[in-house]
């Protein structure tokens, strides 16, 4: 195994491998970011009275959940051109061609899976709440938005972290999905590497290794962070 | 909506199922028993076996399915020659080979987790009882651990089931025609996406759908008995 083709510079793919993982990061942030707009508004529709939001909300998370994200990254690469120039045609009567850039189209994608395995955890934080603590809220005299921010908020953020932190290694993991429509993430850096330098297990390994740092920074990140959201807790 | 293409899609996709099926079925038969001596390695007080257990699932679990698959797949050709000298050159250039191993590989670091907490949560008076009976090890564990630690494991055991089943997707991107990989091929021929994924989404739905329902029976089976 030949290692200088990982430095730095014009010959080396150490700086490409950076890139790669900036990549990585950026997508793996803004899907889960995505992910949990997302998963807000389908818990809102979950816990709704209204059962047509109920059944609109439970379609997303069984079909997202149950089907391939690999299978959802074909459609939208190959199908969201088509989707947005007729909709650009029928609607705005546009007819030049559009193409969607592939950052943009790899976090729908992820954030959409992400999206649907957070509104499970939303869901059952926002359920764990002691009702007892909602119904004091409203005896003191808050209002919906008060008792929202006071009450509801900080206590589903504690319960949800745990889950979301989940959430949050398996969309870093899936990103590697986005290197089959050419994204320059980590993986597909790794391919490109691999195939000109005629080293695909140094490079590959590369890769595996480079996602290994990012999992265990998450795990440090994600226990500071749950100290932070346990701050005021009792804790025996 | 073109209705032939779809008429088309369902006998294609219905027959790379077979493919989809023997991908998960082959992988979870292999990954149970790797999981099983896993979780048992790092329950173990040696560390000469629970650190290399630990390690195992630690990077199979933190790290992309797609990458271990490529390393396995594309990277064992960069040792060709050694692999040709001790024989087994000819399973790592099969895909198959490759798909099945990566794909055991990470349910079985997967599962090991899971069957890990089964074995914790049994208590310990109950094996102390069959300590009191006189069982040996072995009895002990295959009469009390094991069946009590599976029945612990069986609702996490069907998520990773589901999971393993949208992860044989990932074997399409090393030449297996599975269903994702027949889908692929329709969409981009017919440069239209959207009818197959009709087909090939219901039958990922309804493949899943069938695994709940199944696990959901074996877990009434092995319930507890309450009078």
């Amino acid at each position: 195994m030949d290692l200088t083709i990982l430095s730095w510079g014009a010959n080396g793919w150490g700086d490409e491998f950076f890139y790669g993982t900036l990549m990585t990061i950026s997508v793996a942030i803004c899907s889960f970011g995505f992910g949990i707009v997302l998963a807000v508004g389908a818990t809102t529709m979950k816990l709704s009275s209204y059962k047509s939001l109920q059944a609109l909300a439970n379609g997303y998370t069984t079909i997202v959940r149950g089907i391939p994200e690999l299978l959802v990254i074909y459609l939208v690469f190959y199908g969201g051109n088509t989707l947005l120039m007729s909709v650009a045609k029928g609607v705005f009567n546009y007819s030049d061609y559009i193409e969607l850039p592939v950052f943009l189209m790899g976090v729908v994608c992820i954030g959409l899976s992400s999206g649907a395995y957070s509104t499970e955890v939303i869901r059952g934080a926002v359920l764990a709440v002691p009702t007892g603590t909602i119904e004091a809220a409203k005896a003191v005299g808050m209002n919906t938005a008060t008792r929202f921010r006071r009450i509801l908020f900080p206590q589903v953020v504690r319960y949800a972290l745990p889950g979301l932190g989940n959430v949050w290694q398996l969309t870093l993991k899936e990103t590697s999905l986005i290197s089959v429509i050419g994204l320059a993430e980590i993986v597909r850096i790794a391919q490109i590497g691999a195939g000109s330098e005629k080293q695909p297990f140094t490079f590959f390994l590369t890769g595996l290794i480079l996602f290994l740092i990012l999992a265990s920074l998450s795990d440090k990140g994600y226990l500071s962070i749950e100290k932070w959201a346990n701050r005021g807790v009792r804790s025996s | 909506m073109d209705i032939d293409i779809i008429k088309e899609s369902i006998p294609a996709i219905a027959q790379a199922l077979p493919v989809t099926l023997a991908l998960v079925s082959i992988s979870l038969f292999f990954g149970f028993f790797l999981a099983v001596i896993v979780a048992l390695g790092r329950l173990s007080q040696h560390s000469l076996l629970n650190k290399p257990a630990y390690l195992f699932v630690y990077i199979f679990r933190s790290t992309p399915l797609l990458i271990q698959m490529f390393l396995i797949y594309y990277g064992s050709g960069q040792f060709r020659d050694e692999l040709d000298a001790v024989g087994l050159w000819y399973f790592f250039k099969e895909p198959w080979f490759c798909a099945i191993l990566s794909l055991t590989l990470n349910t079985g670091a997967y599962t090991s987790e899971i069957i890990r907490g089964g074995i914790l949560s049994v208590s310990v008076g109950l094996l102390e009882a069959g300590k009191a009976c006189g069982m040996n090890a072995l009895q002990l564990f295959k009469r009390i651990t094991f069946p009590l630690a599976m029945r612990q494991a069986l609702p996490g055991y069907g998520n990773e089931v589901i999971l393993m089943v949208k992860s044989t997707s990932l074997a399409s991107t090393i030449t297996i025609m599975d269903m994702t990989g027949v889908y692929k091929e329709i969409a981009s021929e017919y440069f239209s996406p959207f009818e197959p994924i009709i087909i090939a989404g219901s039958f990922y739905l309804l493949l899943n759908y069938i695994i709940t329902i199944l696990i959901g029976k074996a877990e009434k089976k092995y319930a507890l008995v309450t009078r």
